[in-house]
């Protein structure tokens, strides 16, 4: 299949970023986020999520948890595309919310076939966040690694943890990975279900909250299975290139925001008689910064294009779009805090809310290395033994 | 999303037809030299009458200046050079010699010149009747273009041109020479004017062209010595003074960044002997071993092979979104990039190519038992070129950032 020119981006979906973006900027302002989660630098505070839950009911007011439900479910249905310039403004704001926990878990869901899922994506239509756990086992981003096990048939019950499960602390329902002798199953359960144990992580992250989640026989009924035999495997393989470009989106859009702080800074600070940036020291690094952004932009939305019209290429593009993502959070985050000095590396600069959130996304879904040598599979082959 | 923002017009549609259909009558016939890696490395006559019959045959078949107007030898079509150029290099045919007319010339000629020289010049430079090149870079004038020193003197209703131009590809075949040169001294960016020269009319009488030897060894480019040239007023583009626009034009085309699209077909060589894209270095890896195992098989070649293949596929991607104007915040901002991204990652991935290949990267275009001929280590030292010719790596980010991010001019 062919992709558009135009990467399906049209009419419609200009008009639905444009109005994100406008909401953003007049409702999170990265001000405001300062004073939102920034009030305890204390690395030893005690764990709290910080965010406003009214700009998550604006959001869902708006239909940006519709987008990519399925019509059938409810939904808007919209493409890719229309999804990735969402998550590339939410990441321009480094907006603390659920949305990027609800749209994967979204993603997931979609992929699977069945009257609980439909309920599912209703609800999420609705507003409802959910987040996915048991996507990340330690010490492997491979989508098939849970360490939550299933066992029963009918009625089955979970034990064991799941870990880094994102935005817990704002969601109300989980999407649980779990394997069992026939695979690895997807499960529907609320978090304050009797046998789960949240404990929530520390994080370095001040835009997100994070957990572990120990499921102690937990029950599940046949309302709760979304997928079963390995069908909660085969869901996540197939969302994974949406996942993994959704992600790469957010990292560009804070990618822009460091962009063009790093530039309002350097266009007012002086020293030797001259703004910053008319040294080439720093003027040709801050254009390597725009040249990475656009190449990472680029990608996406040619990765986001492909999802919907040329499925054959989705993850190689995904790959590659989430590797530019990965690489572009780090070296923007490494020359904005550069370029802005000694107050770059303070509590009080806005700047580390944004290094943080880079950095949480580089880490969470694999980094760039990992994708590029998973590009190399898809491409050239498994290495020989 | 409009299903007609997805499609060609009807012009263009019928259009691709008809390069399809003539395309397939009209293959060239095999060159029976060989043929050098790009136009500005055409060499010897043999090579120059081969790829200039293929321009003239392509120009005759209205696969060359498509969208430039009928009266100046064009096709008088809307958006349909890329349709050409997509179906040219489809077809695998050769490359069109006369790329600096066709790339900077003619678009420069097009907006500046007036309409009888407009008229005149063209269409034979369309056909590549009439090869051309190009007078900026002196010796004193490298990255600093404005600092040109080649002096047009009016004598009477005449100009008298004296000057040093230098690095000009092709000015050894060249009928004619595109030429910013200095009108007024006092006057930095406004003492410029611009005209074009008819050079080869003129050896031995004003104009001496001496081939210059590039570190492949082979020739290419010149340095082109004016004492006393003579030529009348009609050759003027623009007003006096106003040769830094007219250069603007030149350099904009030049870096792929003009509205018109320059006419470009295959290239010349045959694969064996050819370096590849970024894509095609893992074949490479396939054929050369690596600590006793092969390239393809080592994790940091592989590596390094997808971090080429990312940045190439990026810059795809980049051409495509700067023709979708909701995902660009500034116009230029991704066309003024294009020129500066295709040289460093075709640089980057040449030196990954020798890498690749070993000792045996070693083997130069005389060794029989070059890999590919040689053709990697010659792609290797010509992308130095490439990162310097038209505005150096440095210009050029010196452009992007006070053009695009606004930040303070760098003298």
């Amino acid at each position: 299949m062919a992709q558009p020119k135009n990467f399906g981006f049209g009419e419609d979906e200009k008009m639905l970023r444009d109005t994100a973006q406008k909401f953003l900027k007049d409702n999170a302002s990265v001000d405001k986020l300062h004073k939102l989660v920034a009030g305890n630098p204390d690395p030893y505070r005690a764990i709290e999520s910080h965010w406003d839950k009214s700009i998550w009911d604006k959001i869902v007011e708006m239909g940006w948890t519709t987008v990519a439900v399925p019509e059938s479910a409810g939904g808007m249905g919209m493409n890719l595309t229309a999804l990735a310039a969402l998550a590339e403004e939410v990441g321009r704001a480094a907006l603390p919310s659920p949305f990027i926990a609800t749209v994967n878990a979204t993603l997931v869901v979609r992929e699977c076939d069945g009257a609980v899922a439909e309920q599912l994506l209703g609800e999420i239509a609705e507003g409802k966040a959910m987040t996915l756990a048991g996507i990340n086992k330690l010490g492997s981003w491979k989508s098939s690694d849970t360490d939550v096990t299933a066992k029963g048939d009918g009625d089955v019950v979970l034990n064991g943890t799941a870990y880094f499960v994102q935005d817990v602390a704002k969601s109300e329902t989980l999407i649980v990975r779990a394997k069992s002798s026939k695979g690895v199953g997807l499960y529907t359960v609320a978090v304050d279900a009797d046998g789960v144990n949240i404990v929530a992580d520390s994080i370095i992250d001040l835009t997100r909250d994070q957990a572990h989640i120990q499921f102690n026989n937990v029950k599940v009924s046949s309302a709760q299975v979304i997928a079963s035999g390995n069908g909660g495997a085969e869901a996540m393989d197939k969302a994974e290139p949406a996942i993994l470009t959704v992600v790469a989106a957010d990292m560009v859009g804070a990618g822009e925001w460091q962009l063009q702080t790093t530039v309002e800074y350097v266009n007012t600070r002086e020293q030797f008689g001259h703004t910053l940036g008319y040294f080439q020291a720093v003027k040709h690094p801050v254009v390597n910064m725009m040249i990475m952004i656009d190449q990472a932009k680029s990608l996406v939305y040619n990765a986001a294009c492909a999802i919907d019209d040329e499925p054959e290429s989705a993850m190689k593009f995904a790959r590659m779009a989430n590797a530019m993502g990965s690489d572009v959070a780090s070296f923007c985050s490494n020359r904005a805090i550069q370029f802005h000095g000694g107050i770059g590396f303070t509590w009080e600069c806005y700047l580390h809310l944004y290094t943080k959130r880079q950095k949480h996304n580089q880490v969470m879904y694999g980094d760039s290395k990992y994708q590029r040598a998973k590009l190399a599979e898809l491409l050239m082959g498994p290495v020989a033994a | 999303m409009s299903a007609a923002s997805r499609k060609e017009s009807p012009e263009q549609a019928e259009f691709r037809v008809h390069c399809r259909q003539w395309l397939s009558e009209n293959t060239p016939e095999k060159a029976t030299v060989r043929l050098p890696e790009s136009p500005v490395e055409i060499m010897t006559n043999e090579q120059m009458d081969y790829l200039r019959s293929w321009q003239k045959s392509a120009y005759e078949g209205g696969l060359i200046g498509c969208d430039y107007p009928k009266s100046q030898g064009g096709g008088g079509m809307t958006n349909c050079q890329p349709i050409a150029n997509q179906e040219m290099q489809a077809a695998g045919v050769p490359m069109l010699p006369n790329v600096i007319g066709l790339g900077m010339g003619a678009p420069t000629i097009h907006y500046h010149a007036q309409d009888a020289l407009k008229e005149r010049l063209l269409p034979l430079l369309f056909s590549a009747e009439n090869i051309w090149c190009q007078g900026f870079s002196e010796p004193g004038a490298g990255s600093d273009l404005a600092n040109v020193q080649t002096f047009a003197e009016k004598v009477g209703d005449k100009w008298v041109i004296n000057g040093h131009k230098v690095w000009t590809s092709l000015a050894h075949f060249a009928d004619w020479m595109i030429i910013l040169v200095r009108t007024d001294k006092e006057d930095k960016h406004n003492g410029l004017s611009y005209f074009v020269v008819p050079i080869k009319a003129a050896l031995g009488k004003g104009v001496t062209v001496r081939p210059l030897i590039k570190i492949t060894g082979e020739t290419g480019f010149n340095e082109v010595l004016f004492d006393n040239l003579e030529i009348t007023d009609d050759y003027r583009l623009d007003e006096v003074g106003n040769g830094w626009k007219v250069a603007m034009t030149t350099l904009l085309h030049e870096r792929g960044a003009g509205q018109l699209v320059t006419p470009s077909a295959g290239r010349g060589v045959v694969k064996k002997e050819s370096a590849g894209d970024a894509y095609s270095l893992m074949g490479l890896a396939k054929e050369f071993a690596r600590d006793g195992k092969l390239a393809s098989d080592d994790p940091v070649i592989r590596e390094e092979i997808m971090k080429a293949i990312i940045r190439q596929e990026g810059s795809k991607q980049d051409a495509r979104r700067s023709r979708v104007s909701s995902l660009c915040d500034h116009p230029m901002r991704l066309p003024l990039q294009t020129k500066l991204l295709m040289t460093e990652i075709r640089q980057d991935y040449a030196a990954l190519a020798l890498e690749i290949q070993g000792p045996a990267s070693s083997l130069y275009l005389g060794d029989d038992n070059a890999p590919s001929a040689g053709a990697w280590p010659l792609a290797y030292m010509n992308s130095y070129g490439m990162t310097i010719a038209a505005g150096a790596s440095e210009v050029q980010r010196n452009i992007l950032g006070e053009r695009i991010l606004g930040l303070a001019k760098s003298k």
